[in-house]
């Protein structure tokens, strides 16, 4: 694949991504001034988590698009502020999207898996 | 007399450079370019500047007049030098020929980097083409056609200034423009031409080109487009 192919298609990608990032926001933000407003303790909060498919599929969605989203980004800073091109920096970029995408995922079933208590 | 204070750029690529202070006597209506013809014709006959038809419809008398890319024929003294002072260089983003001239090259090869030439589909034997006022791709040309080729719009962008090879938001405007003539038939070449670091990927979305543009003109709408059209043409691999 081309350099400007990829280029083109990490554009879609970073658009997609920051669309689900701009819903995905506004809910996890409406959620924890909600829970901290409401009292609600980190027992309480992970009562109601834990062991919710709908809390899970959206987090996991979130860190998701937050992996694709950020490394792009990324790229394209260093691109432009070191001048740096080409496999090596294409390469960096993939680990950290699967760094930010494993640490999410960890988060995410830290809160969503195991026992309620 | 009523005097303004100027300050021109002097000099080219080589030593002694810098700013020269000019006093100019001030006139009803003055233009910057009525200041710049002052100081040549009254002053310094050395002093080489650009300009052609001092009504707005060559573009080649854009300068930078108190650090902002301006036509000077179309910018009157009393709405930018309201204290009495003017400070003009050459515009920005462009290498100096000599005191207030740049060398246009860089500008004009981008151009035709980001394919920029019209590439007929029909031969003259062929009926003309129909292409409706009020169809859509029609419309996205009208709001873009209009670009002179000033240069107000590369010496305003960032982007080029610190990317040498940024093709520019007035070269990828003309691509824009073309991308949506139905009668175009290179534009699978022109939309590689104009994606990737160099091109329409580049670009912040300042909007400074759109900010500056004498002519009204949006270039960070047309690039905004290019970007959404390279990215379907890299979907169904007409970009390969």
């Amino acid at each position: 694949m081309s350099a400007r192919r990829t280029q083109s298609l990490l554009w879609l990608a970073q658009r997609t991504s920051a669309g689900v990032l701009a819903l995905c926001v506004v809910v996890h933000l409406v959620t924890m001034i909600i829970a901290v407003r409401g009292g609600l303790t980190a027992a309480e909060i992970l009562g109601r988590t834990r062991g919710s498919f709908a809390w899970a599929a959206f987090y996991s969605v979130f860190v998701l698009a937050v992996a694709i989203h950020a490394p792009i980004g990324v790229r394209a800073i260093v691109a432009e502020t070191r001048g740096a091109h080409g496999r090596g920096i294409d390469a960096a970029m993939l680990a950290f999207a699967v760094l930010l995408l494993a640490l999410g995922l960890r988060a995410v079933a830290a809160v969503t898996m195991g026992p309620a208590s | 007399m009523n005097m303004l204070s100027v300050r021109v750029w002097r000099g080219g690529g080589a030593a002694d450079r810098g700013f020269v202070a000019y006093d100019v006597p001030r006139q009803p209506a003055q233009t910057v370019l009525d200041v710049v013809t002052h100081i040549q014709r009254c002053i310094d006959p050395t002093l080489a500047y650009r300009f052609a038809c001092r009504v707005g419809m060559c573009g080649s008398c854009a300068m930078t007049v108190n650090g902002r890319a301006r036509w000077t024929c179309r910018t009157h003294v009393e709405a930018v030098a309201g204290d009495g002072r003017l400070e003009i260089a050459p515009l920005a983003n462009l290498p100096v020929i000599r005191d207030l001239v740049t060398d246009m090259r860089e500008f004009f090869d981008k151009w035709a980097r980001a394919k920029g030439q019209f590439v007929p589909t029909a031969t003259r034997k062929d009926e003309f083409a129909t292409v409706l006022p009020a169809a859509k791709e029609r419309l996205a040309v009208d709001a873009a056609i209009e670009c002179i080729g000033c240069g107000v719009c590369y010496a305003s962008c960032d982007v080029v200034g610190w990317n040498r090879d940024y093709l520019g938001p007035a070269a990828l405007n003309r691509a824009w423009t073309l991308v949506n003539d139905v009668r175009d038939g290179a534009n699978a070449e022109r939309l590689a031409a104009v994606a990737g670091d160099a091109g329409c990927h580049a670009c912040h979305t300042h909007q400074s080109c759109t900010d500056r543009c004498p002519k009204g003109l949006a270039p960070t709408a047309s690039i905004a487009g290019l970007k959404r059209k390279t990215a379907l043409a890299a979907l169904t691999g007409a970009i390969p």
